[in-house]
C-alpha cells in the first residue's frame, strides 16, 4: 500500500501532517484520516483481536470498523477504542495500538490463537465454574485483566465538552444522493432543515464513486447541491455529526466530533451532544457494504470493495494488487471503475457465473484462505474444483449491501426482509415522522436514491403544510442490482463474522448445537455484535448462518434489537458540563458570602448550601464548635439563617377555606397577626411535610415548608388547586427567594432585638407583625424550633448579607452567635422537633404522636386514608426518644433495635433509629427512632445494633422531648 | 419524549413532572372506603390510550395528558378543569 | 441605630465573555406578580387595560407587563393602578429575581443552543417559562437580538456558570 502520486479528493496535499503511531513518525496530509494516512504509509497492521489476539488491519473506510480501534493521546490521556476510520488526522497525532503487549507484533497473548480449540463460544462459562472459591480470587482477576478493548484512562478528564439542543422542520440524516436530493427539494421550498452527516465531509457515496448525474461526475452535482444548500438561510449543515438514536415526539440524539480534529482545540469543546427535535426526519443514511465469511478473512489486508474505492478515491491510497471477491453485480461494476482508474485488479472472483467481458480475470468460485502473518500476501480460492493461489496485497469483498436501518428500529419496529436484495429493509413509519430512503431504504440505484428523496421530502412538506411542484430529477445511473447471497464459504478453517470479538461461523455453529439457537441467545452465548461496532458488519451474516445451522430462514430467524447509539458516545459528552459545580445548580443564601467568611463548612440541603458549624482555632474538632453553638442558643442568644425554607403566599378570598384543605388543622380560625404549626398529608393518609402558617391578614396566609420539601409541595398545592378548587378566589406564589429570614433564638433575644429594633414589639408566642429594622420594611414571627424563647426576622433579600452581618455581630456582643445545622440539629433533636429525617414517606400522624392535629370536623387531603385500618395502632412504629445506658456511649442513626436477649436478625427487629446527637445541654447522647409500639413502652431498655459500624450498646426508650417538655422556655 | 402544556406548548420531557393516573381527578366521599381503595391503589394500566397527569413546573400548570402506551403517540394535553 | 444596606446578587459576579454577544447584569427593580382570582380576569383586564397570554409581553398604562405562566403576570416597574387587590393576589417578587441581559447578533443561536424548547417560534417581544440546565429561567425576548433571561437570585452563580460553558 501507498500513496498515489495524484488523486485523492479529501486531500490538501500541500498542507504535510507529521503523526506517529506506535511510537514511529509518520506523514500525513490535510484531509487524511488516521486510518487512510496509515495505509498510505504502508501500515496494514493496527491492532490486535479481542480474544484471538490475531493480527488486525483496517476494514472499512466508516464507523462501522470493526478492526482499527486505537488508543489515542488527547488531552493527556490515552482513550481507547477510538476509530481510526472516524479520527480525522492532525498535526501531532499521537496513536497506538490497543490489546497487545509489548507491541502490535509481537504480541504475548497471540498464544491464544494456537489454543483457539479451547477457546471456543461459552469457553469461560464451562471452564471456570469450579472449584468454586476460585472464582473470585483467580479466575475472575485473570480474565479481567485479559478481557477488555483497550483501557479507560485513570485520570479525571476534564476536556470541554458542549450539550446543545436544535429545532428544525426536517431532519434529513446523511448526505448522500438520497439526502442531498431531499435536503434540497425541502429547502427550496423553505422548510427548515438540517442536514447532518457523519463524515467530515457531505456527499456520501458521490466522494468516492466515478458516476456521473446530468453528464457531469457526480462528485462536482454534489459540490454544486451543497454550494445551493449553503447559501440558504433556512438550511444547517451539520458535517461531522452522527445521529445516533430516534426516540419519542421526533427527538433525535446526535453526536457532533467538534474539534477533535483539531491539534489545539483549547477551549473548543471537544464534542458536542445535539438533542435535535424534527417536526418530520428523513433516513437517508445508506447502506453497508457487508464481508463475506471465508477461512482467515480477517487479515490485515482483507478490506471491504466499498472502502477499498473509498480509499482510492478520497485518499489516493493504492492498495496494490488488488484481488475482489463478490457475488453481486455492484461488486463487478465497483471492481470494473478502479480498474478503469488505474488500481492493479488482479482477480474477480465470484461464486455466480460471470459472462461479461472485464479488464481482469475473472473465476467463478469462492476464496478458501487467505496467507500471511501480519498482511495479507496471497488469497487461496476455489475455481472448477481446483485450488489455485494469487498473489495480492488486498483482498476487497463484497457479499452485498445491509440498508443502514438501525435508527428506524430504534422504537422497537422490526424490519422485513427482501429477498431480491437479500437484506433487511425498513417498514414504512416504524419511528413516527421518519422515512427511510435510498440506499437505508434497499433502493439501490442513483437514480432510485434521488426519486425516493425527492418523494420523501414532498410528502413531508405535505406534512408540513408547505407547498412545491415536484422536482425534475437529474439524470442518473439506474442499473438494477443483482445479487445472489453467499453468507459462508464451505471450506477447512475458521471464518470470521464479528472481526471486533472474534466470531466465527464455527462459534454460532457450537452455540446452536448447546441449545442456543434463537438469535438473542446466540448473540450473548458467541458475544457477536456486542462489540464497539455493535455487529455492524456482522449481524446479518451471523444470523444467516444461524439460520442455515437450525435449518430455518432468515426472516424466521429474526435480527437481534436494534438499540441506540448508532455509533459510540463518550459519556464525556453525554454529561457535559455536568461536574464539580455543574453537577446541579447551586442555591446560596444571602448571608452565604459571610457565612464562609467565618470559615464554616458548608453542607448541601437539597440545593441549597448551609453552614455545618462556625470552627474557632481552639477547636479539638466539629463537635466543639457544634456543642459551642447549641449553647449559645440555650444561654445567651444564637443566629441562624433559615431562608432556605420554602415560603408560599397564599391570598384569595378563599385562602383560609384553601388551607384548611390541605392542612389536617384547621388554619381558617387562625386570627391576622397569629400563626399556627401545620401537618400535611399525601392523599395516601402519610405525611408529605410540616411547617408554620401565619396569617398576616384576613385574606393573607404565608405558609412555610421544609426546605427539602419545598418544590413538592408547590406541586401539591398546585394540584389540590387547579384539579379540585380551580373556582375558589385564591392563589398562591413562592416567595422563597424574595426574603431573608434568620432565626434569633435564645434567652437574651429579646434583648437583642431591643437594640436592633429600639422597641421590641410586645409580641405573644406564635404571633407575627411588620416592624421597621434598619428603615427597611420587615417581618416578625415569634417562632422557635430550638425550644428557647426565640424570633425569625424576614427582610427583603437584597437586606439579607447586611442584617446577617449585624446580626451575628450582636449575638456576639451578649455572648452568643452563629449556629449552623449541626447545633440546629442538636437544639430540635433536644426538643424532639421532627424533620424529614423523620417524615421518612412512610410515617402517619399517628406514628409521630400527631393524630390529635387531624381535625375529625372537617375534610383534608389524606384523612380519608388516614383512618385506614393499619395506619393506626399498636403494630405501628411511632416515634420515641433514646438514651444511651451510659450517656456517653455514642449512637448512631440507621441502626437497628432489639430486644436485649434477642440476635440482630431481621424477625427480630422492633424498629430504628432515625437521628442522633449529642446533647452538651444534657451531657447525653439523644436519639429520636420510630419503634413498634413505641408511645406505651417508654422506660424499657432494647439494644441499639449498628452492624455496618460494629456499635451495639443498650438505650432506654422514652418521651422524644428530652428537655423543657413543657415548652416554657419558648413559650413565656 | 416531548409533552404538549396547554400554555406553553410542546415542550421537553425534562420541563415535566408525573404524579400518574387521572384517576386522582375525582376524590371519593369521605365515607367511602373502598372507593378509597380504588382512588388509591388500583389502576388498570391499558394497553392503549391512557390519561396520566404531569406538572408543567415551569409554568406551574398541570395538565391531564392522553397517550397511547402501545404507539408511545402523545395525543393531546389539556388543563385540569378541561379534564374532569 | 444601624441602616441597612443593600447587596446586589451580583456584586461579586464575574460575568464572561461570549462570543456573538454580551451579557450584563440588570439593576434591580420592582417586580409584582399580578395573580387574577377565578372569575375575575375580564374585570382585571378591563382595570389594567390588558394582561398578557401565554407568551405575551404587553406594554399597557406604562406598565412593562410580561406573562410569567399559568394565569400569572409580572409587573416590571413601580406604577400599579390602586384597586388591583379585589381581581387578583398581588405579590412583591422583586428581591427574588435577577435579571440579565444578552445582547447582540448572536444571541439567539446561543440561547437557542441552550433552551429545550424552540426559540424559533419565540415572538418579539414574547416571555417564556423553560429551564436553563435545570435552572428555572423567565426568557423575555425584547428585540430579536436582545433576550432577558431573569433566574432565581439563590441560582446566579449558577446562571452564570451554565451559560459560560
Amino acid at each position: 500500500m501507498k500513496r498515489r502520486d495524484t488523486g485523492g479528493s479529501a486531500l490538501n496535499r500541500a498542507r504535510k501532517l507529521g503523526f506517529s503511531f506506535d511510537g514511529r513518525a509518520f506523514e500525513g496530509v490535510e484531509g487524511d484520516t488516521l486510518a487512510s494516512s496509515l495505509l498510505a504509509n504502508g501500515v496494514r497492521l493496527v491492532g490486535r483481536s479481542f480474544k484471538y489476539h490475531r493480527p488486525r488491519g483496517v476494514m472499512t473506510a466508516g464507523s462501522e470498523e470493526p478492526n482499527a480501534l486505537l488508543e489515542v493521546l488527547r488531552d493527556g490521556a490515552w482513550h481507547p477504542n477510538i476509530r481510526a476510520t472516524m479520527q480525522e488526522l492532525h498535526q501531532g497525532l499521537d496513536a497506538r495500538a490497543q490489546n497487545c503487549w509489548p507491541s502490535v507484533r509481537r504480541d504475548v497473548m497471540a498464544v491464544n490463537d494456537w489454543l483457539a480449540p479451547f477457546l471456543g463460544a461459552g469457553f469461560y462459562y464451562k471452564t471456570f465454574m469450579w472449584p468454586r472459591a476460585f472464582w473470585e480470587g483467580l479466575y475472575e482477576p485473570v480474565i479481567r485483566r485479559a478481557a477488555g478493548l483497550g483501557r479507560l484512562p485513570q485520570s479525571h478528564q476534564y476536556d470541554p465538552h458542549e450539550k446543545a439542543f436544535a429545532f428544525c422542520e426536517l431532519l434529513v440524516i446523511g448526505s448522500g444522493p438520497a439526502g442531498l436530493m431531499a435536503a434540497l427539494v425541502a429547502a427550496k421550498a423553505g422548510a427548515d432543515v438540517i442536514l447532518c452527516e457523519e463524515d467530515r465531509q457531505m456527499g456520501g457515496r458521490f466522494l468516492s464513486d466515478a458516476g456521473q448525474i446530468d453528464g457531469m461526475p457526480d462528485g462536482a452535482w454534489a459540490a454544486g447541491v451543497l454550494a445551493e444548500l449553503a447559501e440558504l438561510p433556512n438550511v444547517r449543515l451539520m458535517p461531522r455529526t452522527s445521529v445516533f438514536g430516534a426516540y419519542d415526539g421526533g427527538v433525535y440524539g446526535a453526536i457532533e466530533r467538534v474539534a477533535l480534529h483539531q491539534a489545539a482545540p483549547g477551549r473548543t469543546p471537544r464534542e458536542c451532544y445535539w438533542r435535535i427535535t424534527a417536526k418530520r426526519a428523513i433516513m437517508a443514511t445508506g447502506a453497508l457494504e457487508r464481508p463475506i465469511a471465508h477461512p482467515d478473512n480477517d487479515r490485515p489486508g482483507v478490506m471491504m470493495l466499498g472502502a477499498v474505492a473509498s480509499y482510492w478515491q478520497r485518499f489516493a491510497v493504492d492498495p496494490g494488487r488488488v484481488v475482489v471477491f463478490g457475488n453481486n453485480d455492484h461488486a463487478l461494476a465497483t471492481a470494473k471503475a478502479l480498474a478503469a482508474d488505474g488500481m492493479d485488479i488482479r482477480a474477480y472472483i465470484d461464486p455466480r457465473e460471470i459472462t461479461a467481458d472485464a479488464p481482469f480475470k475473472t473465476y467463478q468460485g469462492e476464496v478458501i484462505g487467505t496467507r500471511g502473518r501480519h498482511g495479507l500476501h496471497a488469497v487461496t480460492l476455489r475455481h472448477k474444483g481446483r485450488e489455485m493461489r494469487l498473489e495480492a496485497d488486498t483482498l476487497a469483498l463484497s457479499g452485498g449491501w445491509n440498508p443502514s436501518l438501525h435508527l428506524a428500529c430504534h422504537m422497537n419496529g422490526r424490519p422485513v426482509w427482501d429477498e431480491t436484495i437479500a437484506s433487511f429493509v425498513p417498514r414504512e413509519r416504524m419511528v413516527p415522522g421518519m422515512q427511510a430512503v435510498g440506499a437505508a431504504a434497499g433502493i439501490f440505484s442513483t437514480h432510485g436514491a434521488l426519486e425516493s428523496g425527492a418523494r420523501a421530502a414532498m410528502q413531508a412538506l405535505d406534512a408540513l403544510g408547505l407547498s412545491a411542484t415536484p422536482p425534475d430529477l437529474p439524470q442518473a445511473e439506474d442499473t438494477p442490482y443483482a445479487i445472489t447471497p453467499l453468507w459462508q464459504v464451505q471450506a477447512q478453517g475458521r471464518a470470521w463474522l464479528d472481526f471486533a470479538n472474534d466470531v466465527t461461523t464455527k462459534d454460532v455453529a457450537q452455540a446452536v448445537r448447546e441449545g442456543f439457537a434463537s438469535v438473542e441467545h446466540m448473540k450473548r452465548y458467541t458475544t457477536q455484535g456486542m462489540a464497539p461496532d455493535q455487529g455492524k458488519s456482522s449481524n446479518i451474516g451471523a444470523l444467516a448462518v444461524l439460520a442455515d445451522a437450525t435449518g430455518g430462514t432468515i426472516p424466521g430467524t429474526g435480527t437481534t434489537t436494534f438499540r441506540p447509539p448508532f455509533v459510540p458516545v463518550s459519556i464525556a459528552a453525554l454529561g457535559a458540563g455536568g461536574y464539580g459545580p455543574g453537577f446541579a445548580p447551586q442555591r446560596f443564601t444571602t448571608s452565604h458570602a459571610q457565612t464562609r467568611k467565618m470559615g464554616a463548612p458548608m453542607i448541601e440541603a437539597g440545593l441549597w448550601y448551609r453552614p455545618s458549624y462556625f470552627p474557632q482555632a481552639t477547636d479539638r474538632d466539629w463537635r466543639c464548635a457544634c456543642n459551642r453553638e447549641a449553647l449559645y442558643v440555650r444561654h445567651a442568644v444564637g443566629i441562624c439563617d433559615v431562608s432556605t425554607l420554602g415560603k408560599i403566599d397564599v391570598q384569595g378570598p378563599d385562602a383560609a377555606r384553601f388551607l384548611d384543605f390541605v392542612y389536617t388543622n384547621t388554619m381558617s380560625s387562625l386570627k391576622p397577626g397569629r400563626v399556627r404549626y401545620g401537618l400535611m398529608l399525601r392523599e395516601d393518609g402519610h405525611v408529605m411535610d410540616d411547617g408554620t402558617c401565619a396569617r398576616l391578614s384576613d385574606q393573607h396566609f404565608l405558609i412555610t415548608t421544609t426546605t427539602a420539601a419545598a418544590g413538592e409541595v408547590i406541586r401539591h398545592l398546585d394540584f389540590v388547586q387547579q384539579a379540585y378548587c380551580a373556582d375558589w378566589q385564591l392563589r398562591l406564589i413562592s416567595v422563597t427567594e424574595t426574603w431573608a429570614q434568620f432565626a434569633i433564638a435564645g434567652p437574651l433575644a429579646d434583648a437583642l432585638l431591643g437594640h436592633l429594633l429600639g422597641d421590641v414589639p410586645d409580641l405573644p408566642f406564635m404571633g407575627c407583625v411588620p416592624v421597621m429594622v434598619g428603615g427597611v420594611g420587615a417581618r416578625l414571627f415569634r417562632i422557635s424550633f430550638s425550644g428557647e424563647r426565640g424570633y425569625e426576622l424576614a427582610v427583603p433579600a437584597r437586606y439579607g448579607a447586611d442584617l446577617y452581618r449585624h446580626l451575628v455581630a450582636l449575638a456576639e456582643g451578649f455572648g452568643g452567635g452563629a449556629y449552623g445545622m449541626e447545633a440546629l440539629n442538636v437544639l430540635r433533636i433536644e426538643k424532639g422537633f421532627i424533620t424529614h429525617a423523620e417524615i421518612d414517606g412512610r410515617v402517619t400522624a399517628f406514628d409521630l404522636g400527631l393524630q390529635g392535629m387531624v381535625s375529625a370536623k372537617k375534610d383534608c387531603i389524606g384523612r380519608a386514608a388516614s383512618q385506614r385500618p393499619g395506619l393506626t395502632g399498636p403494630a405501628r412504629l411511632q416515634l420515641v426518644g433514646l438514651r444511651p445506658v451510659d450517656p456517653q456511649s455514642e449512637i448512631t442513626a440507621g441502626a437497628h433495635l432489639y430486644p436485649c436477649d434477642k440476635p440482630a436478625k431481621a424477625a427480630y427487629g422492633q424498629g430504628h433509629v432515625k437521628s442522633v446527637c449529642y446533647s452538651p445541654t444534657l451531657e447525653s447522647w439523644l436519639g429520636l427512632a420510630l419503634l413498634e409500639n413505641g408511645r406505651a413502652r417508654h422506660g424499657e431498655t432494647l439494644r441499639l445494633d449498628d452492624g455496618l459500624r460494629g456499635l451495639r450498646t443498650p438505650v432506654e426508650i422514652c418521651n422524644p422531648v428530652f428537655f423543657d417538655p413543657n415548652g416554657g422556655r419558648m413559650r413565656d | 419524549m416531548r409533552l404538549p402544556c396547554p400554555c406553553c406548548g410542546w415542550r421537553d420531557l425534562r420541563e415535566f413532572t408525573y404524579k400518574g393516573a387521572a384517576d386522582a381527578l375525582h376524590r371519593p366521599a369521605l365515607d367511602d372506603p373502598s372507593g378509597w381503595d380504588d382512588h388509591l391503589h388500583n389502576r388498570t394500566n391499558p394497553a392503549g390510550e391512557t390519561r396520566d397527569l404531569w406538572y408543567h413546573d415551569p409554568c406551574g400548570t398541570w395538565v391531564c395528558i392522553t397517550r397511547d402506551t402501545v404507539s408511545h403517540a402523545v395525543i393531546s394535553g389539556v388543563p385540569l378543569e378541561g379534564a374532569r | 441605630m444601624i441602616r441597612l444596606k443593600e447587596t446586589s446578587a451580583g456584586a461579586k459576579l464575574r460575568l464572561p465573555p461570549l462570543t456573538g454577544c454580551t451579557l450584563r447584569m440588570l439593576p434591580q427593580m420592582r417586580i409584582t406578580s399580578i395573580a387574577p382570582y377565578s372569575g375575575q380576569a375580564d374585570a382585571l383586564r378591563a382595570r389594567l387595560g390588558g394582561f398578557p397570554a401565554p407568551g405575551e409581553v404587553l406594554k399597557v398604562q406604562g406598565i412593562d407587563l410580561v406573562w410569567a405562566g399559568g394565569d400569572l403576570a409580572f409587573a416590571f416597574g413601580d406604577d400599579l393602578p390602586d384597586g388591583l387587590g379585589a381581581h387578583c393576589a398581588l405579590s412583591d417578587q422583586s428581591d427574588g429575581w435577577c435579571g440579565f441581559v444578552l445582547q447582540g447578533a448572536g444571541a439567539e443561536a446561543l440561547l437557542a443552543r441552550r433552551l429545550p424548547f424552540d426559540l424559533r417560534n419565540m415572538a418579539s417581544p414574547g416571555s417564556a417559562r423553560s429551564v436553563l440546565d435545570h435552572l428555572p429561567v423567565l426568557v423575555l425576548r425584547r428585540a430579536s437580538d436582545r433576550f432577558e433571561i431573569w433566574v432565581w437570585r439563590s441560582m446566579v452563580q449558577s446562571f452564570v456558570q451554565q451559560i459560560r460553558t
